[in-house]
């Protein structure tokens, strides 16, 4: 049914309509919406059976998703930002043990200095750590790559991470169309443990593997990801099958024929590069943009395909690698490994810094004559860099350097010295 | 009456196999049908006290359940030595995840059993390090939720698996291999440790009991009964580690023992958050008994007997006896 619903409403009634059996809770923004919109539906009786666990830390919540899923529940959990970083050494666990687990990521900065507001800092953290990761471009996707990412988790026996924009599509109310049960039932089968704690077939899980097997464990891993870059469309096109609508996927291309710049991003910033894409080709310039549904695992073929007229690329993203570049932009050198197609990385968004249409437009013009740097920090202010770099060749002491920063700009009194 | 052979695993004052009871009244580990949890064959040090433990603590805990028990393991000796791939000592459905989430594990399988209407209970099992220290805090939510788990601490009192270092639990003055025998003051800076029975107390779970390897028919009574309640209970053991207390392997349950006897180690039980019942000691012993066959504590009577410091243990052992009613045997409930 078609509503005008709040980003997190969608996902929360949508993850509902998918039956998870254990939800752990802790709150962190911009999470919160999500868990209290579960919370009140195992409440209310509308989603049961369910146990819905309030845990003391997101450790635990990860944890307990562990334990329930060992024992055969589906299981379901949403976090951001610290919150991730928190669980990480569970996160890595449930991947480890092959626990179908889905977690909503409503992604968010890590500090310090402390923010909250979007970048996709937390999830690139998680690169490595053997989840699928799924970015949703709009809410609507966001609440469809739920029931996608249960069903995949569960076929591969692998845990997925629903990646979303934390505010901008957390908090954003627009039309989301939200599946009926029946549908939803049909497309996504209970769930089926492929290892279970069941004590009329007692099972050891997570015993200790030394060097004669740990490798091939962690090829096994490796190769599980890779079987899910090819169910990943496959599910997609089963789900648009099913439900009337495209969402997910490995790769979205938009306006790529004949495209001569591709702009490459993840997350809800594709709709602003698509506006911006649809002016200058108006404007007779032959720009598209492509969609990164999937990061890991990290779609090298399709990217590869889908850039094979290319002359050249910018990739958008909203992490830095400090001290190396680029996250999602190293991959995708890697995806176009011999061929000569020059790329830039434009560092965008950090921290909620607006990403503009007027912004990624001058981006785009510099990229295509030329002139944009290697490395591109999006509306970055040089002069408060500037003013820094030069406090502290003067002195070695000058204090910290967001609270300088905010002083510069004029959102903390000067009397904070 | 047919006659029964039985295995016997304990003499002395608590014969576990006593063939003069009926076998409806015997212990779990004089049963020919006890679940034999942890099996023989794993890579525990000889002498090991929790492999002893943990062997008795979820043999009562399956005979309880009727064999329809999960655990949950923290890393550390007991998931190291009883599970090399591709073996296992387990009977039982098993899981390990991390060092410091057993009690979040065991509550995620005790909210997935409760959501699919199964009857499959639950325990957690850690040692000091996994419960005292870095395992806390799921620990405090597990029994804050009030969830359906016995967690077992297996209290050696200092981190064994990685070489003897110390825990949150480590008694004052005791050597590890970060608290050495040096300086003015040699061993474990001086405290109390991390009281965690009685932490778990202060969260009135339906049950706590503390126990030792010195009396395993009191430890299999206290599982049981611990398995007879809903919700969070915890169950406390001490069990001296050979390696890291520097004591030979044949002298465990002495230790323990001396442990109880001493008043350093008080060995009760409580139900929602009071005491409902204590070990008393029969014959109380200086403190001096149970440290000097200790290596850990050696450097307390070598050069000389570090007698200010031995006297401060001796006050912990007679606060603990005037707490819990040790020696009285009218405040025996």
């Amino acid at each position: 049914m078609l509503r005008q619903i709040e980003g997190s409403r969608a996902v929360a009634e949508t993850v509902a309509l998918c039956r998870p059996e254990v939800i752990c809770a802790y709150p962190i923004s911009p999470q919160t919406h999500i868990v209290e919109g579960l919370g009140e539906l195992v409440k209310t009786g509308a989603l049961a059976p369910c146990e819905f666990v309030n845990v003391e830390s997101e450790f635990a919540a990860m944890s307990v998703a562990i334990g329930a899923s060992a024992a055969g529940a589906r299981a379901y959990t949403a976090t951001a930002s610290q919150g991730l970083l928190f669980m990480v050494e569970a996160v890595y666990n449930a991947s480890g043990l092959g626990l179908p687990i889905v977690m909503t990521v409503a992604n968010r900065a890590i500090g310090a200095p402390i923010n909250i507001w979007n970048d996709h800092t937390d999830s690139m953290s998680q690169r490595d750590c053997g989840w699928i990761q799924l970015f949703a471009e709009t809410n609507q996707e966001a609440a469809d790559l739920h029931v996608q990412a249960f069903r995949l988790a569960e076929e591969l026996s692998l845990p997925v991470m629903v990646c979303m924009d934390g505010f901008i599509l957390t908090h954003a109310f627009e039309r989301v169309d939200i599946p009926d049960q029946a549908t939803v039932d049909a497309f996504l089968p209970p769930f089926e443990p492929r290892q279970v704690l069941d004590p009329a077939d007692p099972v050891t899980i997570g015993a200790m593997v030394g060097p004669e097997a740990f490798m091939e464990v962690r090829y096994l891993a490796h190769h599980r990801q890779t079987e899910a870059l090819a169910r990943i469309p496959e599910i997609a096109a089963e789900f648009a099958a099913a439900f009337g609508r495209e969402s997910g996927g490995l790769v979205r291309p938009y306006r790529l024929d004949d495209a001569e710049t591709v702009v490459i991003a993840l997350g809800s910033v594709l709709g602003t590069i698509k506006d911006v894409v649809d002016e200058m080709r108006a404007e007779g310039r032959r720009i598209g943009a492509l969609g990164i549904g999937s990061f890991r695992p990290f779609p090298h073929a399709a990217i590869r395909a889908a850039l094979a007229g290319a002359k050249r690329y910018v990739v958008v993203e909203k992490s830095l690698a400090v001290g190396g570049g680029g996250v999602v932009a190293t991959d995708v050198r890697m995806a176009l490994d011999g061929a000569a197609i020059p790329g830039i990385t434009a560092v965008a968004g950090l921290g909620g810094r607006a990403i503009t249409k007027a912004s990624l437009r001058r981006l785009f013009e510099a990229v295509i004559v030329g002139t944009a740097e290697p490395l591109t920090f999006l509306d970055l202010d040089r002069g408060i860099v500037e003013r820094e770099l030069a406090r502290m060749r003067e002195k070695r002491r000058s204090g910290p350097i967001a609270e300088n920063i905010l002083r510069d700009v004029g959102a903390v009194a000067a009397r904070i010295v | 009456m047919s006659y029964t052979p039985i295995k016997f695993h304990q003499t002395g004052t608590h014969t576990l196999g006593n063939r003069l009871l009926a076998p409806e009244d015997r212990t779990v580990q004089s049963s020919l049908d006890r679940a034999n949890a942890l099996s023989c064959g794993h890579r525990a040090c000889q002498g090991c006290g929790e492999a002893l433990g943990a062997r008795y603590a979820v043999d009562a805990a399956m005979a309880a359940a009727g064999r329809d028990l999960v655990a949950a393991n923290a890393t550390g000796c007991l998931e190291v030595f009883s599970t090399p791939y591709p073996e296992t000592s387990w009977q039982l459905p098993w899981i390990h995840s991390l060092f410091g989430n057993a009690a979040a594990v065991a509550t995620g399988i005790a909210a997935a059993m409760k959501v699919k209407g199964r009857s499959t209970r639950v325990i957690a099992q850690g040692g000091d390090g996994g419960t005292t220290d870095i395992g806390f805090g799921c620990l405090s939510g597990m029994f804050e939720r009030d969830d359906d788990v016995l967690y077992v601490c297996y209290d050696n009192e200092a981190y064994m698996n990685t070489g003897v270092q110390r825990s949150s639990a480590t008694p004052p003055a005791a050597r590890t291999a970060t608290t050495v025998a040096a300086g003015p003051e040699p061993g474990n800076r001086f405290g109390q440790g991390k009281d965690v029975p009685r932490i778990a107390l202060a969260h009135e779970i339906p049950y706590v009991a503390t126990a030792t390897v010195a009396n395993l028919r009191d430890l299999e009574a206290k599982v049981e009964k611990a398995m007879g309640f809903r919700g969070a209970r915890y169950v406390h053991v001490l069990v001296p580690c050979p390696l890291g207390w520097g004591t030979p392997s044949d002298q465990t349950i002495r230790i323990a023992r001396l442990a109880v006897e001493t008043g350093l180690f008080p060995v009760f039980e409580a139900e929602h958050g009071e005491i409902t019942g204590t070990l008393k000691i029969r014959e109380k012993r200086p403190v001096e008994d149970y440290l000097r066959p200790q290596k850990r504590f050696a450097h307390l009577f070598s050069p000389e007997p570090a007698t200010a410091t031995i006297a401060r243990l001796q006050a912990i052992a007679d606060r603990n006896v005037a707490r819990y009613g040790l020696l009285d045997p009218a405040a025996e409930v």
